[in-house]
This record gives C-alpha cells, sequence and structure tokens, in this order.
C-alpha cells in the first residue's frame, strides 16, 4: 500500500509523519467549537438540515440484548423512518454487532433498504481487547454476512502507550481485509484518548493507514462526540484533503440526541470542513433515540405545531 | 612633610564606566562655604547627556537579564566599597558643604545603610508588585514588575551623597539603567562614588553620573527621546511643570520624591500581565 | 439529498424593541438629566440612521458637573464607609446584568459592533468590573498599596467610541471603590449607553452627584482636563490626545493615568497550534472591527509555516460573517463613524502605495452605513505605515521572521507597548518570548482576553498606569508609589 506517500509503513516514518503535526490548544479549540454553536440557521435551511442529518444517521443498536427482533425493526425504520410520510429520507445505514449483521443484511433486503448502509462493529467492539486473529476472523464474518460498511475500534492501549505501528498496521490489515466490499470507519474512542493532540495525531494515522472515515467513539464512553473534539477531526480531514486531495468522512458517535445537537455538528461542518462535507458519503451521526426527535423536528415544521412522540415510532 | 604639594583629583564625568572630560570642555568653578576655590567639575553638554544615554541603552538588556540575587548583591558590593571608603566622603563633604564631622559621618553611615536597603529589594519586588490574578475562565494569568529602561534623575542639591543613592539605586535595583545629574553645588562626592562604582562589579552603563547645571540639563533629559523616566525629585518645583510638558513628547513617566521607599522603586517599573490557557 | 441546497445562516436579529431610546438627551448632574443647549446627532453607523440628539456640554456644564461631584465628595461619598460604598456597586452590578440585554442592543445599535460581541464580552465584563471593585471599597488597606487609601477627590474620565460601556466600568468602578467621586465624558460617537448607565445610578439610588456624565465631543474633553476642580484625569483613546493631555496637566497637581494606541504583534512560531493560532489571528484584529487599542495588528509570522498560515488565514478569512450588527450570527460589524473608515481607507491605500499585497475577503457590504472588508497586508515590512500606525480596522499587516530574537526586535521595534502575542507549544519559548516583549500585557496562546482581576495598560507611548486588579485600583488612591 501507498499510504498517499505519507510513510512507507515504518516505524520511524510514521513517527516522523505524526511528530510534525501540530499540537492543538483545548481551550482555544473549546472556545471555537462554542463560539459555532451560537451560529442560528435559516429556516428554510433548517429544513434541509433534518433532512441532510436523517440521511446522515446511522442509526444505532448496540445492546448485549438486542435480538433479531430488533434488529429487523431497526432496518424497518432505517428505510422509512416515518411510516406516513414516504418523503421522509432513509437513514445513512443501520449499526450493528456483526452477529446480527446477517440478519439485517436480509431484512434491509426484503424491506427495499439496499441503498441502505449496513454496519458492522467489528474488531473485539468496544474495548478492542482481543488477538488479532480474532480481530481478522471477526470482521471477515460481518463481511461474509453482507456488511457495507465496517466500524473498527482502535487498540487505545496501544496508542497511549505510544505503540502507534501497532494500530497503524491494524488498520492496514483491516483495511486489506475490506477491499472494494466495505467502507472502512475507524473509531477512535475519543473518551479514552483524552486529549485533542491524541484526537489530532489518531486522526492522521487512521488516515494514512486508510481510513474511509474517522469515528469519535463507541457510543459505550463518555465523553464522546462532543463539539471540539468533533471540531478537531473535521480540522484533521480538511487539512488531509490538503495533502492528498483525499476526502476522508468523519462520523461523531454518541451524545447526539437531538435536532439541536446535530444542527450545530452540521455547523461545525460547514464552518470546518466546508459544505462539501455535508453529505452522508463524508458525514455521519451515530445515533438511536435523535432520529426521533429529527422527526418530531420535521413534523413540526409541516405541521406548524410541536408534535407528541406518540407519532413518532419506538423502533 | 607640610611642604608638600598635594595632589588634586581632576573631577571627571563617569559614563560607560569610564571617566570622560566633558566633551565640551566647559567647566565651573566650586567654592567651599568660606569662598576659596575646591575643584573644576565639569559642566556636562548635551552631547555628554547624549553619550550617556547610549551607553545606558546598551546596558540596559544585560543588566536587566542579570538575576535578582546578583543584581542584590552587586548593590551590596557599592555599600561595601563605600563603607572602605568612608574617610574620603567623610572629608569631601566637610570640604564642600563645611557641615561638622558628625553631621557628615551620619551622612555616609546613612548612605551606606540605604544601598544595603535598596539591595535587600531586589528579589523582593515581584512578591511586592506581582500578582496572580483569578480571571475567570481557564487561563494561569500572571503580573510582574519589569524593568521600563533607561531613566534620567536630578539628585538633589544636599544631602549630595545620600540623595544621589536615593537617585540611582531604587532606579537600578529593578534592572533600569541611568543618568543622573549630580548636586551642582556639591558634585566632589558624586564624583568619588562613581570611583566606587567602577570597583563594585557594576557593568559599564547601568549608572552613568553628570556634573552640570540643573536648568541646562533637565529640559534635555525631558526631551530626550530615548529616556523612558525621570525622577525630577532633585529639581525646584518650579521647574516640573515645564520638564512635564517636554516629556510627553514620549509619555516619560516623570516623578518626584520625598521619601526613600519601595514606591520609589516600583514608579519606575513596569507591569506585565501574562495570559496562558490552562488545558489539556 | 445528493442536490445542495446552500446551508445558511438566518438574519437572526435582536428585537430592538428592548430599548427605548429618547430623541434627545441632556446630561446626569447631580443624581438627575439636565437639558443641554446645543444638540448633536448620534447616529446607527449600521444604517446611518439618526438614533438621537445628544447634548454638547460647554463651560457651563462641566461647572456644575464638577461642583456636584465635589459637593458629593465633601458631604457624602468620603464620609461614606468603604462597606457602605461597596454595596452601591454591588447593586451597580446586579442592575447591569439584569438589564443586560437592554445595554447590549443600545451599544450595537450606537456603535456598530456585532450583538454577539455586545452580549458575550462588553456588558457581562461591564457589570464583572463593578462586581470586582465592589468588593475593594472597604479593602483599601488591605489592598498592599502601603498606608496611603485616600482618594483624589474628584475624577474627571474620558473614555473611547470602541467599548463604550465597558470602558466607562473600566473607569467608574474603580474610581468609586476607591472613594472618588466622577465627571464622565463618553465618547462623541457612543454616548447612549453611558446615559443608561446613569439612569441604572438612579436605580440603584446612588447618591446624587458621586457619578455625573456630560456629553460632547473634544472641546468638552477639554474643558475636564483643564478643570481645575478635577483632581485626577483618566483618558482612554488616541496616543496623540494622549499627549495633549499630558502637557495641559502637566503644570497641575492633577494625577493622570493614559491607556492609550498600539500596534501589537501577534507573533506565531512554527510550533504553534496552527488552527487556533488562526482562531487567534482572527480575534486578534477582527474582534470589534479591530478598533481595538490592543489589537493584534502586525502578525509575524515565522518564515517556515507563513504559507501554511496565509493559506488557511484567508480561508477563515472568507467565513467572516460581515454584516448586520444586531443579526446573532455576525462576526464583524459595522466601522464606527464615516471619519474612522476614511482614516481605514487612506492608511490601507499607503499598503498598496508602499508596495505590500492587500487581499480582502470576498463579502457583500451593505449599501448603507460605514464598511471595511476583513483585509490582510503580506509583503510587509517595518518601514511601511502600515506596520507602525494604528489603523484601528479590520486590516491585519503580515511581517515574516526567521529566528525567535528576529521576532522579538521586530515586535519591540514601534514606540507602542501595549499587548503582544505569542504562539507556541514550546513552554520555555512562552516564557521567554513573553519576558522579552515589551508590552503591558502578553496573550500567550490566546488573544483579546479581558478580566477586572487582571491588570491592563501599556509600556511606552501607549500609556499611563494600569487598569484592573490592584495595579489598577492604585491610580485611584493618593500617593501610591509617588507623590
Amino acid at each position: 500500500m501507498s499510504f498517499y506517500g505519507l510513510v512507507d509503513g515504518s516505524d520511524s516514518s510514521l513517527r516522523k509523519y505524526l511528530g510534525a503535526l501540530s499540537g492543538v490548544d483545548q481551550v482555544g479549540a473549546d472556545a471555537r467549537a462554542a463560539m459555532l454553536a451560537t451560529r442560528s440557521i435559516k429556516t428554510s435551511s433548517k429544513r434541509w438540515a433534518i433532512d441532510t442529518a436523517i440521511s446522515m444517521v446511522d442509526l444505532t443498536t448496540l445492546e448485549g440484548a438486542d435480538t433479531p427482533g430488533k434488529v429487523q425493526a431497526l432496518c424497518t425504520k432505517a428505510v422509512r423512518p416515518d411510516p406516513t410520510n414516504s418523503s421522509v429520507p432513509s437513514v445513512g445505514a443501520v449499526c450493528v454487532y456483526n452477529d446480527m449483521v446477517a440478519v439485517a443484511r436480509k431484512h434491509l433486503d426484503l424491506v427495499g433498504g439496499a441503498h441502505v448502509g449496513l454496519a458492522a462493529v467489528s474488531t473485539a467492539f468496544p474495548s478492542g481487547r482481543a488477538s488479532m486473529p480474532v480481530k481478522i476472523q471477526d470482521t471477515q464474518d460481518a463481511l461474509d454476512a453482507g456488511a457495507s460498511e465496517i466500524d473498527m475500534v482502535i487498540d487505545r492501549g496501544a496508542f497511549l502507550s505510544g505503540n502507534y505501528i501497532d494500530v497503524f498496521n491494524e488498520i492496514v490489515q483491516i483495511r486489506e481485509l475490506c477491499g472494494t466490499k466495505a467502507h472502512l470507519k475507524v473509531i477512535f474512542e475519543t473518551g479514552e484518548l483524552t486529549t485533542y493532540d491524541n484526537v489530532r495525531k489518531a486522526s492522521f494515522l487512521a488516515m494514512a493507514a486508510g481510513a474511509d472515515f474517522i469515528k469519535t467513539s463507541t457510543g459505550k464512553i463518555a465523553p464522546a462526540a462532543t463539539p471540539p473534539v468533533v471540531l478537531v477531526m473535521l480540522e484533521a480531514v480538511r487539512d488531509f484533503y490538503q495533502m492528498t486531495q483525499t476526502r476522508i468522512g468523519v462520523k461523531p458517535a454518541g451524545g447526539i440526541r437531538n435536532t439541536k445537537d446535530a444542527i450545530k455538528q452540521l455547523v461545525l461542518v460547514n464552518e470546518t470542513a466546508g459544505p462539501e462535507w455535508l453529505t452522508p458519503s463524508l458525514f455521519r451521526i451515530g445515533a438511536s433515540a435523535l432520529l426521533n426527535d429529527l422527526l418530531m423536528q420535521r413534523m413540526k415544521m409541516d405541521d406548524g405545531y410541536y408534535a407528541s412522540p406518540a407519532y413518532v415510532t419506538i423502533d | 612633610m607640610s611642604n608638600r604639594i598635594d595632589v588634586k583629583k581632576t573631577y571627571k564625568l563617569f559614563i560607560n564606566g569610564a571617566f570622560p572630560r566633558t566633551e565640551s570642555g566647559r567647566t565651573y568653578e566650586i567654592k567651599n562655604a568660606k569662598g576659596t576655590f575646591i575643584a573644576n567639575p565639569c559642566l556636562a553638554s548635551r552631547k555628554d547627556l547624549k553619550d550617556a544615554v547610549v551607553a545606558a541603552r546598551a546596558a540596559q538588556s544585560g543588566w536587566n537579564k542579570a538575576s535578582a540575587y546578583n543584581k542584590g548583591q552587586i548593590l551590596y558590593r557599592i555599600a561595601e566599597m563605600l563603607e572602605g571608603r568612608r574617610a574620603q566622603f567623610v572629608d569631601e563633604i566637610i570640604t564642600v558643604t563645611g557641615v561638622t564631622k558628625v553631621k557628615a559621618e551620619k551622612e555616609v553611615t546613612d548612605s551606606v545603610d540605604r544601598l544595603v536597603w535598596y539591595a535587600g529589594w531586589s528579589d523582593k519586588l515581584s512578591s511586592l508588585s506581582g500578582a496572580l490574578n483569578p480571571v475567570a475562565g481557564p487561563y494561569y494569568n500572571f503580573t510582574v514588575p519589569e524593568s521600563m529602561g533607561v531613566i534620567a534623575a536630578i539628585a538633589p542639591e544636599s544631602p549630595s551623597l545620600l540623595g544621589l543613592i536615593d537617585a540611582i539605586a531604587p532606579i537600578i535595583v529593578g534592572g533600569n539603567t541611568v543618568i543622573v545629574l549630580a548636586s551642582t553645588k556639591a558634585p566632589l562626592s558624586a564624583m568619588s562614588f562613581a570611583e566606587v562604582i567602577a570597583t563594585s562589579d557594576v557593568p559599564a552603563g547601568v549608572i552613568n553620573i553628570l556634573t552640570g547645571k540643573k536648568d541646562e540639563i533637565a529640559p534635555w533629559m525631558a526631551s530626550h527621546m530615548d529616556i523612558d523616566g525621570f525622577d525630577i525629585s532633585g529639581l525646584a518645583a518650579k521647574s516640573h511643570g515645564a520638564v512635564r510638558i517636554a516629556g510627553a513628547e514620549n509619555l516619560k513617566r516623570i516623578y518626584s520624591f520625598k521619601s526613600a521607599d519601595p514606591g520609589r522603586i516600583l514608579a519606575f517599573l513596569e507591569n506585565k500581565t501574562v495570559w496562558h490557557p490552562i488545558g489539556l | 439529498m445528493e442536490t445542495q441546497v446552500s446551508f445558511e445562516y438566518a438574519p437572526a436579529p435582536e428585537s430592538r424593541s428592548v430599548v427605548s431610546i429618547k430623541p434627545k438627551y441632556g446630561h446626569f448632574i447631580g443624581g438627575k438629566f439636565v437639558a443641554g443647549s446645543k444638540h448633536f446627532p448620534t447616529i446607527n453607523p449600521a444604517t446611518e440612521e439618526v438614533l438621537s440628539q445628544i447634548a454638547l456640554a460647554g463651560k457651563a456644564d462641566v461647572d456644575a458637573a464638577v461642583k456636584a461631584a465635589r459637593k458629593a465628595y465633601t458631604t457624602t461619598w468620603s464620609k461614606m464607609s468603604g462597606k457602605e460604598r461597596g454595596k452601591y456597586l454591588f447593586r451597580i452590578a446586579r442592575i447591569m446584568q439584569e438589564r443586560a440585554r437592554e445595554f447590549a442592543v443600545l451599544e450595537t445599535l450606537d456603535n456598530g459592533k456585532p450583538i454577539r460581541e455586545s452580549r458575550d464580552v462588553d456588558v457581562p465584563l461591564a457589570a464583572a468590573h463593578f462586581f470586582y471593585h465592589a468588593g475593594w471599597a472597604d479593602k483599601l488597606e488591605f489592598a498592599g498599596l502601603g498606608t496611603s487609601t485616600k482618594p483624589h477627590g474628584v475624577a474627571g474620565q474620558i473614555i473611547p467610541w470602541n467599548f463604550p460601556l465597558l470602558m466607562l466600568a473600566w473607569k467608574v468602578a474603580p474610581a468609586l471603590a476607591a472613594g472618588n467621586t466622577v465627571v464622565l465624558k463618553p465618547a462623541e460617537s457612543t454616548s447612549l449607553t453611558a446615559l443608561l448607565f446613569a439612569e441604572v445610578c438612579q436605580q440603584a439610588e446612588l447618591p446624587a452627584g458621586v457619578v455625573n456624565i456630560v456629553t460632547g465631543d473634544g472641546s468638552t474633553g477639554a474643558l475636564i482636563v483643564n478643570h481645575p476642580g478635577i483632581d485626577k484625569i483618566a483618558f482612554t483613546g488616541s496616543t496623540e490626545v494622549g499627549k495633549i493631555i499630558a502637557r495641559a496637566v502637566a503644570p497641575t497637581q492633577k494625577s493622570v493615568t493614559l491607556e492609550l494606541g498600539g500596534k501589537a504583534a501577534n507573533i506565531i512560531f512554527e510550533d504553534a497550534a496552527i488552527d487556533e493560532a488562526i482562531e487567534g489571528i482572527v480575534n486578534g484584529i477582527f474582534f470589534n472591527q479591530g478598533h481595538v487599542c490592543c489589537a493584534g495588528s502586525r502578525l509575524i509570522l515565522q518564515e517556515s509555516v507563513a504559507d501554511e498560515v496565509l493559506e488557511k488565514l484567508k480561508k477563515r478569512m472568507a467565513q467572516i460573517r460581515v454584516g448586520d450588527p444586531m443579526d446573532k450570527n455576525t462576526d464583524l460589524g459595522a466601522i464606527n463613524s464615516k471619519e474612522q473608515l476614511l482614516k481605514i481607507r487612506e492608511l490601507s491605500a499607503t499598503g498598496d502605495s508602499e508596495g505590500a499585497e492587500r487581499w480582502s475577503a470576498p463579502c457583500d457590504l451593505p449599501k448603507k452605513g460605514f464598511w471595511f472588508p476583513p483585509t490582510i497586508f503580506t509583503g510587509v515590512t517595518q518601514s511601511h505605515r502600515i506596520a507602525r500606525e494604528e489603523i484601528f480596522g479590520p486590516v491585519l499587516s503580515v511581517l515574516t521572521f526567521r529566528t525567535p530574537q528576529e521576532a522579538i526586535d521586530k515586535a519591540n521595534n514601534t514606540p507602542f507597548g501595549l499587548s503582544a502575542g505569542i504562539w507556541s507549544e514550546k513552554g520555555s519559548r512562552i516564557l521567554w518570548a513573553s519576558q522579552q516583549l515589551r508590552a503591558g500585557v502578553i496573550w500567550a496562546n490566546t488573544f483579546n482576553k479581558f478580566d477586572p482581576t487582571s491588570p491592563f495598560g501599556g509600556y511606552k507611548e501607549s500609556g499611563w498606569g494600569r487598569e484592573g486588579g490592584r495595579h489598577g485600583l492604585s491610580a485611584y488612591l493618593k500617593g501610591v508609589g509617588h507623590e
């Protein structure tokens, strides 16, 4: 692999590449994110923003208690989020544990959801604490069962102890496994990386290793997709585009629960990476409860009065 | 040995660690209270002042960089040297002013003690005037006193030695360099004091001493654009207004003091506030 | 969804209805509003709409204000305990917080600054200044400023148009805390929030004459500066006027503090956190339309990162939203006056004629009102006028350096010394640079931050004295530091 010519796959070249990155000042990044949160968008744009946000949702269920029935219901909802209104777009993808991929694949195809992505969380999600053969097998299972997107976790232990090359090599191997069959999203678990410097470093590491998307969190650890973390990742994809002419996607996941939060994320995208990223192929939001709030806000805009949760389906 | 002709001293200026004559060649006559001729000190010119400012400016950054401990030790060293030459200063004060020996000795004693007092301030100024400011945000914010730069001073007519020390020590203890105009009527102890300085590890240019006429030199000092501050304690109050007007051209900090207190040191220090974010 | 609809921000205008502007104002003297004789219009610089008629104080008005201030000082304020004085200041702080929206809207209408800034910076900081100084009023003997804790008496205070209410707070709060009474003159083009503040004084039941506000132009200011009944002058404004004041008070016993111009260097080292540095550059020069004495108006870039920084900076500048100051999304509002706009244009033109390269962010400027786009000049050297003179507008001059010492030498090569910025991720370099820079406020990895506890003020020709913190308080007490 060429790694965009940025590194040659050796530890020393990776260290040199990551060492050249500028730092992130936490207070400054927090202040910029807070300032962007004060933007208010036009009513006409808001409707577009809600539909865009719906189309960007990776509708997620990642519970130990997941069952085929739950996953099937999720798939139905993903394809037609509002059964009473066909103008509501489908979501970007459903996101499930990889033993549920086959169920989801079958059901999506059944309900006319071939256009909806099917993301599987792999590589010993959420902790990433397994041997590499297990992680490879885990991913291969998901691919074999029909996943079109692989959401892998990085080895945070390796990252935090400075074994960047191990993290890099894992991503490279999973990337090779995905080939052209699936998009690869690399999850950092930013809540465990703790610093914005680490988030920036992990972003550049993952992008050079071949990630199609960089993703904040598993949803199992708080804090997750805070606006400044997403800001730092958006700055990274913007800079990476300058370096390689390749646009990498960003997926915040965890903690984005309502329309207001989602629109704040879109403002961050618009002002940081740029409007080119305002598309489901480059920006996704990993969420479960968010979709219903988006639907209720959409109803409110159409009807002129506040909607009741009774009018949106719980799964 | 009453027939011996004694060797008299030529009183010169003290600029950049050297003892030049005034470039103007001008001198004036000093007589004692009884009208007996004593000496022909220099009547410093505008060019002498300029040279002194150049020397003071060149020396300032190095002097400022010296640690507070070091500055304190150097001031203390001046006191040591002065103590060692007490007799000479007592004689000179008596010769010029005609005061009693007891009074002259007291002035020299006070001068030594005053130097020691100022010496001790060097490493306490930032705890006196510095601050850690609890700003409402994730920032570390502190204020520290810093040297102002090149300061001019007019020493009072009397006491000629103690007044000179009050015009020098508080200015230099915080890292400034100084050009001081000595007492016009009694410049002898000032020029002898320059000899003390020259043997006290004080870097060249940190202290520069001129002799001459106040009304001539004060306006030059006030209008010199490379002088940052001006102690006019030794200047008659009626001249303060004009000096302040001239000093406004570069917004010189111009002060007059009545006593020796830490405020006298702080007046010629700037306060610098530094902000830095606190984050991971 | 691939058909892109533009992602537009709404004009989200703050409602004007919270303020009621009278057609005509007088002065606030002795606790009452008194009619003026002559008047001049004050306009909204974003629309050129006349907002009101402001009184022009002449000798009789200034005399009356000084007399009221003296009477209040002698009979009331100097006799009151610090504890009680402090309570009035606390009241004022609280009322300003309660009426914050009103102040913010009025400030934006009269000054042209974005509502986001008046709402999030000017007004809350102004209230914070009163709250902070309120606490000093009964603790003056513990301020560590020596044993003299006597006020000067009557303070004459002249403030600028760039932060009208905030500068009022910087002046009035410490003066009152220290026990002085005040005659304050707001800037000619921005008197409205000061007049609203007069109402706050009334609501706080501040004793009559403790705060007097006279409006007018430079002639009114001169009457205050030269008034024999005033003991202390505090001025914020241009270095040029500062020098005039310094000369005017030279023969008198008046104590003076001056907060004047600047030409701050904002130094970006190659190891800076670049994205935050970009934000710092933008905040440094485009905050408040660059109408900031401490604005980071000289960007001094390490050559190794100059291209990257400039490319990112231009992209970021293109996102600056210029326009209606009442729109909550606006980043850059109107230039405060036609006069100031002409000055910015004139100085910018010298940048062109002296061979610097101008780049302005593409933006549609409103037809009416006074506007100037965010602009940078590259290829600027120390000898350019735009590298030396205060433009006081959204115009940034860019210079480069190769070694840290060169950056410091360039930064210090100015008669000003108000503020400076340093951007580096290396701690020892930041501390080194902050020691080397000859300026009263050093922002390291941040810029344009203010706080009542933090002394602010300049070296060299940027002024005399500090405002804020214990150091600022000392300016309102007699015999601190020197006679």
